[in-house]
């Protein structure tokens, strides 16, 4: 585990996640998440080498059930919230091809 | 009934029988929150109009449905929650304005009980926090004392109940957010096993730890409320079949034989000495009334709060990349003609997070990232079955599992806004039943000299939340601090 994180680091995991972060943003994060980073590094002592992971404590396998076609919500209900609206029943966005 | 003594047992039987109106009940909620909560803001949203047409909706039918469990019962919903048609903001400014298409299973449940929905509670946004300081909305007031925080993320949750403006609240828990604000308000707060309460409708911030419980006055309230609530979902694959036991059997409960284990060194230091005399006078109680109380050992205890803050920011991470600005919630407006999706992703984000939900993104992207994946992520989530190992351990021997619900009262507002990893270490005592997925319960537990109130908690074997319940009435029905109320004045 690394400690040592930088701007560039904090820049590039802003990309990643889809955050414009100002420069007061970035040397805050920096510093908050090394010192976040760093107390996590007591982890290093537990030895896992035989150990499987919990990705979740619910039952090992779920339930199924039958695929069968049912009602679902309403399409204008679906697009009532949409911050802006096409034609036909679709949400606009900006243009993605030119 | 003094709304000081409102609770949703005593409700309930006063409207099935005729003695109120649920009308009446609810219009005294509602003037009560008039006069109280500009000081608390225990709530973002009050549904004054659509509760009252629906109190009266369950007047009109007292006699059809006379045997529902919460008849006429007001509930208040933390702002997290799917409510159809009405405000749900999750206490950020991305879903200002937000109204659900569809009610989340909890409240149709709730609804269907007969339960009248009086408003929305503030919150840590997208329950990431300890304190409700982090709502987009303005922080939430302890009503014990008015400099304090109520707790978080369910602050409002609590100082709702505790302020008695709501009899109970719903809400919901991934690393303590309904006993931790329980503990710091004086109420009961259940976070029930994961998978027992369907989190349909709930915005999801860690799958693989959110749960919802409810808070309340009482213990045998607490029962009657999980029991609506408990139970299969076809619409959340992780609810499990478990039957919800029949809570009314339960109570009142009684301890003789019941064995109780406490983590001793897990209390050895950094906890406040008025929690830690708290604590051993409840235990005193309860060995009084028959439990056994023994040491038991959880070696990896101490690596919970590590854990939980690689693994709950890598959920977060992934579960809040659907705020987008395209099918609901804020848009951030574009001036650059030649800005495009990306842009409006970036952008919309950037404005409608607040600190502390862009720091855990950070931590949790960070975490999944290449390179760092198996070294944070992968190794956390090892260690995390550790730490439920040395629970299954604990629970061949003992019934229940006993620690402090945090180890200091409320802190002031603003005292750790400014430190995130010292308002994560107060976490220490909630965040492995998150982990582990294990049924979790703050108590009431009397109050310090300045008068803060302090939560004992109780841990229970998977889908046993019936010996919380019944330890916990016991504890509640004997307790010296049992009628003591926050100087809330109307």
């Amino acid at each position: 585990m690394p400690t040592v994180l930088t701007a560039a680091d904090v820049e590039r995991i802003a990309a990643l996640a889809h955050l414009d972060l100002s420069d007061a943003e970035v040397r805050l994060f920096t510093t908050q998440l090394a010192q976040i980073l760093e107390y996590a590094q007591r982890l290093k002592e537990v030895d896992t080498s035989a150990v499987s992971a919990t990705w979740h404590p619910g039952a090992a396998a779920p339930g199924l059930r039958p695929d069968t076609v049912r009602p679902s919500l309403p399409l204008e209900d679906a697009l009532a919230g949409a911050p802006e609206r096409g034609p036909e029943g679709l949400f606009r966005v900006p243009k993605v091809i030119e | 009934m003094a709304p000081g003594a409102w609770t949703a047992t005593g409700i309930r039987a006063a409207v099935a029988a005729g003695d109120l109106s649920a009308r009446e009940v609810c219009a005294r909620c509602l003037d009560r929150i008039a006069a109280v909560d500009g000081r608390l803001h225990a709530f973002t949203t009050v549904l004054e109009d659509a509760a009252l047409a629906r109190a009266e909706e369950v007047d009109a039918h007292r006699g059809a449905w006379r045997d529902r469990p919460l008849l006429g019962v007001p509930v208040a919903v933390k702002d997290i929650i799917c409510t159809r048609g009405a405000p749900t903001t999750a206490g950020s400014r991305i879903l200002a304005g937000y109204r659900p298409p569809y009610d989340a299973t909890v409240v149709t449940r709730l609804l269907d009980a007969g339960a009248v929905i009086v408003g929305k509670t503030n919150c840590d946004e997208f329950a990431m926090g300890s304190s409700t300081e982090h709502s987009a909305y303005g922080p939430t007031r302890n009503p014990w004392a008015p400099d304090r925080i109520p707790g978080g993320s369910s602050g409002g949750a609590a100082a709702a109940v505790a302020a008695a403006l709501a009899p109970v609240s719903i809400a919901t828990d991934t690393g303590g957010s309904i006993r931790q604000p329980a503990a710091f308000c004086g109420v009961v707060g259940l976070k029930p096993t994961y998978g027992r309460v369907s989190r349909y409708g709930l915005l999801a911030f860690a799958s693989s730890l959110d749960q919802i419980g409810p808070l309340t006055r009482t213990v045998e309230d607490a029962a009657a409320v999980l029991q609506v609530l408990a139970g299969p979902d076809p619409r959340d694959a992780t609810t499990a079949e478990e039957p919800a036991p029949a809570m009314a059997d339960l109570l009142p409960g009684n301890v003789g034989g019941t064995r109780i284990g406490v983590p001793r060194a897990a209390l050895a230091a950094g906890v406040d000495a008025e929690v830690l005399d708290a604590f051993n006078a409840a235990l005193a109680l309860l060995a009084e009334r028959g439990a056994e109380v023994c040491d038991v050992d959880l070696p990896h205890m101490q690596y919970a709060v590590p854990v939980y803050y690689l693994v709950a920011p890598a959920e977060a991470s992934s579960n809040l990349a659907r705020y987008d600005g395209v099918r609901y919630g804020h848009r951030a407006a574009l001036h650059d003609a030649a800005a495009g999706v990306p842009e409006m992703y970036a952008r919309t984000r950037s404005e409608g997070f607040g600190a502390e939900v862009k720091r855990r993104i950070m931590l949790g992207t960070y975490a999944l990232s290449a390179g760092y994946y198996d070294a944070y992520y992968v190794h956390a989530q090892r260690v995390r079955s550790l730490i439920r190992s040395d629970y299954d351990a604990a629970f061949a021997g003992v019934d229940a599992i006993a620690m402090p619900t945090t180890p200091t009262p409320a802190f002031r507002i603003g005292e750790r806004i400014d430190d995130p990893l010292a308002m994560y270490l107060g976490d220490v005592f909630t965040v492995s039943s998150n982990l582990t997925g294990l049924p979790a319960i703050s108590l009431p537990a009397g109050l310090t000299r300045a008068r803060l109130p302090l939560g004992f908690q109780l841990i229970g074997r998977p889908f046993d939340e019936a010996t919380l319940l019944r330890i916990g009435d016991v504890l509640e029905r004997d307790a010296p601090w049992r009628d003591e109320r926050p100087p809330v004045s109307a």
